[in-house]
């Protein structure tokens, strides 16, 4: 016993390097959102195309429904724009997006360039909703299931990888459910 | 003349208070009220450049999170639900003071209980040398031996 004392230190030191090395690895932008599992708090913006209508998560209740938090001054939403448009298209997927902190001259000039994936567009351009949804950047996007509840939340772009190894399954699981 | 200059300039040292970005020009109808919304916003973390606080923070996001506060505070709302608004849509990331709960016991008594740790070890360490360095106590028989000892080598030599 008394021969292994010498080696209590170096296991503190090897188990603090081990924490060390896995906290390295964690991103510290993934936080947690409180809100999943929680109903989508309400808002009602008025849409980019046409500003006479509102844009309210209400409309879609009963559908499977993607939140996505845009602004043409970001440029990772430019990035994962085309891949929306391509959801939208190929799997049908209803997006909905809030345009964010944004000019409407030039929110309608990037999808007139890069194409509109969006089935309505909010404008929150003072950040009310996006506050209440506790964004923290764009772009950020929320799985809504068929009863209005946030089911999943991604930090960043919606990536082939996402859609691949989380997303797709996840979007036929709840549109199987009631 | 030396000894006057670098204390001065550990003097000068001193007056530097940490800078918070006051921009923004806020007016409270109670000074309560602009200390609640000192206190907030030094203690709420900004969600984009994380290791800044809103006060200190020129981030956008951070900028609407302190007008935010500002209006609540303004709205006659107290700490509480300020921190609750705030963690219901940010989390308890938001909060540089973690709550205690199951996850952040560790946070919480992690620094107590290693303190209690190293101070256990430093005693007994202490104690053992202070054992060890004791004049050790000999037996007459064995200080007759010493005797006998140093009285051949004085003989011998």
């Amino acid at each position: 016993m008394k021969s292994l004392r010498f080696a209590i230190p170096l296991i503190i030191f090897i188990g603090l390097l081990v924490l060390m090395l896995k906290g390295l690895n964690l991103n510290p932008k993934l936080v947690d959102s409180p809100l999943i599992g929680k109903p989508i708090p309400h808002f009602s913006l008025p849409e980019l195309l046409d500003p006479v209508k509102t844009v309210e998560p209400e409309q879609f209740r009963g559908k499977v429904w993607l939140l996505n938090v845009w602004g043409s001054w970001c440029p990772e939403c430019w990035r994962e724009h085309g891949y929306l448009e391509m959801l939208s298209q190929r799997e049908g997927l209803t997006i909905v997006g809030i345009n964010w902190r944004d000019e409407t001259a030039d929110a309608v000039a990037m999808l007139r360039e890069a194409g509109n994936p969006y089935t309505a567009i909010g404008v929150d351009p003072d950040t009310t909703a996006v506050l209440d949804l506790g964004v923290y950047g764009a772009p950020e996007s929320y799985l809504i299931d068929k009863q209005g509840v946030i089911r999943f939340k991604q930090v960043g772009a919606v990536t082939p990888e996402l859609w691949d190894n989380q997303l797709s399954a996840l979007v036929s699981q709840l549109e199987s459910e009631g | 003349m030396k000894a006057c200059q670098s204390i001065l300039f550990v003097l000068l040292l001193l007056i530097i208070t940490p800078a918070f970005t006051a921009i923004e020009s806020h007016t409270f109808d109670t000074p309560e009220q602009e200390a609640l919304f000192k206190k907030m916003t030094e203690e709420l973390r900004c969600l984009v450049c994380q290791n800044q606080n809103l006060a200190d923070s020129n981030a956008e996001l951070a900028q609407d999170l302190r007008e935010k506060t500002y209006e609540m505070v303004k709205a006659g709302k107290s700490e509480a639900e300020i921190v609750e608004y705030m963690v219901a849509r940010y989390g308890d990331f938001v909060l540089y003071r973690p709550p205690v709960k199951s996850s952040t016991l560790f946070l919480w008594i992690g620094p107590v209980l290693f303190l209690v740790i190293a101070l256990t070890v430093a005693t007994r360490f202490v104690r053992s040398r202070q054992s060890a360095s004791e004049d050790p106590e000999l037996s007459d028989e064995q200080l007759r031996m010493a005797r006998d000892l140093l009285k051949k080598e004085n003989q011998s030599s």
